[in-house]
Formats: C-alpha cells, structure tokens, sequence
C-alpha cells in the first residue's frame, strides 16, 4: 500500500479504517456531496442510469461476495435479483408492508430462497457448483412462470412506487436518492464485512480450505453463509429494480443476466468490493457509448457498410462480450486493479521510478 | 517435568489408504511442556500422523487423546478451540490475504462477532473486539520480527519471510500444543537459527508444547526433548535424542541395509545389497 510521507497513525483504530488517507476522505465525502446534487442539475435518463448502477451494482456486490471473496460460483443470481424483486411486490400487495420495509423483507426472503440452494456450496466446487446454480437458475425461472399468485405468472405484476412517511419517490428525481442510500449501506456493510472475522473467512476460504479448517474454521458453515449473503445482495437489487420500474415481468430474469453479472464482477475485479460497482457502472455505460459512437458515425461509410442503426443491439450484446474477453485478457483483476494504478502513477507523478 | 497426565496421546494408531499402509500401531505421548520431534525418512508417515492429530486424516484403527479427551473423531475445525494448531510442510498460507489479515484468522475461534455484528462495524462493538486483538497479533508480530510486512501481501513474500508468518499465524490460535511440519525445510543456515529461537521461545516463554516434523538432525537434537522415529510406517524408536541418535534401528534405517552389512560383516567380500 502507498501511504503518503508523513502520514504516520498512532493508533490500531486508525490503521483499520476503510478508506486509508485523508485526502481519500475528502473525496468520498465530495463524492456522495456531488451524488446528493446530481437530482438537480441531471435528466431523467441520465438519472435512470445512475439508479441501474446502483442495483445492478447492490447485486453485483452480492456475486462478488460469493464469486471473487468466497472463491465459488454461481451462474443463477439473477434469478435471485427477480425473487427480491418478486417477492418485494409480493409482500405489498399482500401484506400491505410499507415499500420501505418490503425491500429489506424481500433481501431477508431472497437470503433464505439463497441459503436453500446454497446448500450444495458446502459439498460441491468448481464446474460440480455451476450446475447446481444452473439448476437453481432454472427452478427459480419455471416457479417465477407458474407461481401465479406470487409473480402474476406471464402477465407480471404491477408494482408500487417507494414511500416513506407520505414523501413518494415515484420520479428518478426522488427514487435516486432511495437507490443512493440502500447503495451506501450495502457497500460500507460489505467493506466491514471483509475487515472482520466472518469476512476473512471467505476469504480463507476461498485461498486455501484445508489451513482455513484447521484455524477453525467450518467450511460447509461459511460456503453456505456466502451464498445467503450473496442471494440478500441479489434480492435487495432486485426490490430496488422492483420500484424502479413499477413493473416485473417473468422474462427479464434469464440465464443471460446470470451471465452479465458475472461480467460485471469480472470486469470490476474480483475480490474488490468498489471494483463491484465500477463493474456495474461499466456495464450499463458501455451501451450508452456504443449508442453515442454509431450516432457520431450515422451517415459515413462504416454506418452504410454495417448499418449501425439497425443493429445497434446487437452492436452493445457485442460490446459486452468483446469487454469481458479483452478483460480477461489485459486486466484479469478489474477496473479496480486498474483504479488502483491509476491513483498510484498520481501519487508518484512525475518520480514513477 | 513430572509423572503428570501427557498432553496428547496416540494409542495404536494405525492409518491405511486402501492397500497401502501409511502408519501401523503407533503409540506414543507428548509431555505438556516439551519439544517432542518425528523423524524418519521420507515416506515414513511423519506428516500422516500429524496429519492424523490435526484431523485432516481419521486414523483406520487407534485412539487419539488430547488431554485426556478422545479427539480421534473430532470434526478437524473444532480442534483449534481445545488449543491445538499447526503449520504445513507446503506453504498453506491465504496468498491474497495481507500478513496481517492472515495472522488474524488465526484469531477465529476467539473472536465473537459474526457478519451480523461485523457489518455493523461501529455499532455492536466489532470494532472494539478487532482492536484488542489486533494488539495482541501485533505482539505475536513482534515476536517473529515481521513488522515490516504486516500490510504486504503474504502470496508475494520470499519463503523465508512466509514460513514465519504461517508460524505466526498458528501461534495467535493461542494452541496449547503447536504441530510442526518441517518448519526449517529450504532454509539457509541463518534461518534456521532463526527458527530453531523462536521455537525454543514459543516452548519456553509462552509455554507451548512443540510437536515437529524435521529433518535437520542438528536442530532435532539440539532442541528436541524427546525423539520418536517413524520407519515405513511404524515406530522404530523413541527417547531422549542421543539415545535415540545411537538405536541401532536408527541406524539402519537412516543409513540403509548396505551400510549395515558392511559394518557388521566386514569380512565379506560383496556385500549383499537388499
């Protein structure tokens, strides 16, 4: 770690803490200043984006959890993502819980439905896990299909917008702040988890099981807490997804969700939980830029040769595989090894050697 | 040290993989408070018995007693909580965990927070609970003298460097019996030396019992209370390390069959290699 000269702590409590400088203080503060203002001077589109960072970015925490600090897999979580969402309307529309509550009650339900398909993690690894989470794909999809009274079955089900004590965030203007919040809590929830004893052991976990075990520590116990914390993530997503849309329908929970997640914590850096959100907001940036770069090349050759505009979709599924591939290749740790050398060459700058 | 109960006692334990038998009835006991070493030659089944005390294997036949207790079937992550902690012949370390983070998984069993607690970090006393332990894992870092890597990753440390902090990280379980894999294998002299103080520190200044695997037979018998020796599987001897050094036994089965027969039969013209 780069600590800068001078910066000398003098107490344990001061060599734990999350973010390692001040200067690096001051900018997360000025950060979440700035996100607090983005309502007023941003659009509404542009509003949008930044709410699919932030549940996209919840859930992908939640994988990474699972994938990058456990060492395990799971190629099912969007079917967790649609149970948080499922089960978030579900709760309203039944049990008349405020929205506010329904959201935290929908991770709790979703970390239970997780905990259950988990339970393989303790005996299964490796390509033996993967198909087992493909089952847990699978199941969720056809049980979302059929159970009419929880999911509306292929018609969907109309959700409520968030509320809280008369305030309704029911434009991207206010509903940004909800995402904003739950996206601050689950992130520092996920850095103090990795600084403590629970945390450390995925981690061990994941590095070497058999000194993991022998430091006490019980591997069917922690493989399995991983994916309940993993499928609490997914489903707090997927609640937030829920109000956002006002709408959820069966279709939108497929195999290749699963899969984007995947990227998204692949290209964000596994293991890192920043690297989560970066990989979330790449995910959902990258189309914008494939759309801005066919709109600037409308007209000229290459849009003639390949008709950019008719096959812009295609263009953006391709941008995202042609990323995660040129990922693994170039940057295998992710936009937040990458962040990393970034402030690093700062730091040093213009003494790099 | 006195006629009191031994801290750990193996009664005829014997250890099979199909057809191959790795250890046949061996018994012996460590005495609280001593440096007790295996030795033996290569596939002699050193590491499967300690294998068979730290719970990654279930010994076929025999009890394992620790401290009084019968551990034979006692699920391998509930034995660093009774005080028993070990370090392994191949660097079994968290590669991508910092050193700090490493000797604090050491800390696992003593902590209480879980990932409730944890997450909440400030609210719930987490923070507390990692302070005042962090303070004792400093202290174990001090010991072994690895102030300067406690932020580095353990995976990119040189071997020398990580053997201590996989001690160290055995060390912060508190263990009342330390089990050693060959803690000097690929050291330079130097680091030997090293290791041969801390060792004798970790037994005498905070009271552990040392079970070790090694093979320097220098270090053995300069720091080894007892001597047990393991050959192809079963004990060939055990005692004090000079009397175990001159077992004939010993011998034979450290120099080999043909050194033997030229000893005790010099007159022979060939000697009749096995």
């Amino acid at each position: 770690m780069l600590a800068p000269a001078g910066d000398y702590r003098t107490s344990y409590r001061e060599d734990m803490t999350i973010f390692p400088t001040r200067n690096s203080r001051i900018a997360l503060w000025l950060g979440i200043a700035l996100l607090c203002l983005a309502p007023l001077a941003l659009g509404r589109y542009e509003l949008g984006l930044l709410i699919n960072i932030g549940f996209l970015g919840i859930a992908a925490l939640g994988l990474n959890i699972l994938v990058g600090f456990t060492g395990q897999i799971s190629i099912g979580h969007a079917a967790f993502f649609g149970f948080g969402a499922f089960a978030s309307a579900w709760l309203h529309e039944v049990a008349h819980i405020p929205v506010a509550l329904c959201i935290p009650l929908a991770g709790l339900m979703t970390a239970a439905v997780g905990l259950v398909f988990g339970a393989p993690a303790a005996r299964l690894k490796g390509l033996y896990l993967a198909i087992a989470t493909l089952a847990a794909q699978f199941i969720l999809e056809d049980f979302f299909a059929r159970a009419q009274w929880f999911t509306g079955g292929v018609a969907g089900r109309i959700t409520e917008p968030f509320t809280l004590f008369g305030w309704v965030a029911d434009r991207e203007q206010s509903y940004f702040y909800v995402v904003l919040a739950w996206t601050i809590i689950m992130f520092v929830a996920a850095a103090n988890l990795m600084r403590t004893r629970d945390g450390r052991a995925l981690v061990a976990v994941r590095d070497h099981y058999l000194s993991a075990e022998m430091m006490g520590i019980n591997l069917a116990y922690y493989r399995t807490l991983s994916f309940g914390i993993a499928s609490f993530y997914a489903g707090i997503g997927g609640a937030l997804y829920a109000h956002y849309l006002l709408f959820v329908s069966v279709e939108a929970f497929n195999i290749l969700f699963s899969i984007q997640f995947l990227g998204m914590v692949i290209i964000g850096g596994l293991g890192s939980v920043m690297g989560s959100l970066m990989g979330a907001a790449f995910m959902v940036l990258l189309p914008e830029v494939v759309q801005v770069a066919a709109d600037a090349l409308s007209g000229s050759a290459i849009d003639r040769a390949l008709r950019l505009g008719a096959s812009i979709s295609f263009l953006r599924e391709m941008a995202i595989g042609a990323a995660i591939i040129l990922f693994l290749i170039f940057e295998p740790d992710g936009l937040a090894r990458r962040w990393r050398l970034i402030r690093a060459y700062w730091k040093l700058y213009p003494y790099s050697h | 040290m006195g006629e009191e109960a031994p801290i750990l006692e193996a009664e005829r334990v014997s250890l099979r993989f199909g057809g191959v038998r790795a250890l046949t009835d061996v018994s012996f006991s460590v005495r609280r408070g001593e440096i007790f070493s295996i030795i033996g030659p290569n596939g002699a089944g050193k590491t499967s018995m300690v294998n068979c005390i730290s719970g990654r294997y279930r010994p076929t036949e025999g009890r394992i007693r620790f401290e009084g207790r019968d551990i034979t079937r006692l699920r391998t992550n509930r034995r660093a909580a009774i005080g028993i902690g070990r370090t392994f012949q191949n660097l079994a370390l968290f590669g991508h965990m910092t050193v700090l983070d490493n000797i604090m998984v050491g800390r696992h069993h003593l902590l209480r927070h879980g990932f409730l607690t944890g997450m909440l970090y400030w609210f719930g006393g987490a923070q507390r609970e990692e302070i005042a332990h962090r303070r004792e894992v400093e202290e174990i870092i001090d010991f072994l003298e690895i102030q300067h890597v406690r932020k580095a990753v353990a995976g990119t440390l040189p071997y020398g460097l990580r053997k201590r902090v996989e001690l160290a990280r055995a060390v912060a379980l508190r263990p009342k019996l330390i089990l050693l894999d060959e803690p000097m294998a690929g050291m330079n002299l130097e680091e030997k030396e090293d290791m041969a103080r801390y060792i004798l520190d970790l037994n005498e200044e905070w009271g552990m019992t040392v079970l070790m695997i090694e093979h320097d037979m220098g270090v053995v018998m300069d720091i080894s209370h007892r001597v047990m020796v393991l050959d192809f599987g079963k004990k060939i001897a055990e005692g004090a390390p000079e009397a175990v050094l001159a077992d004939e036994h010993v011998k034979r089965a450290y120099l080999g069959e043909a050194d033997e027969v030229v000893s005790e039969a010099p007159e022979a013209t060939e000697p009749v290699a096995p």
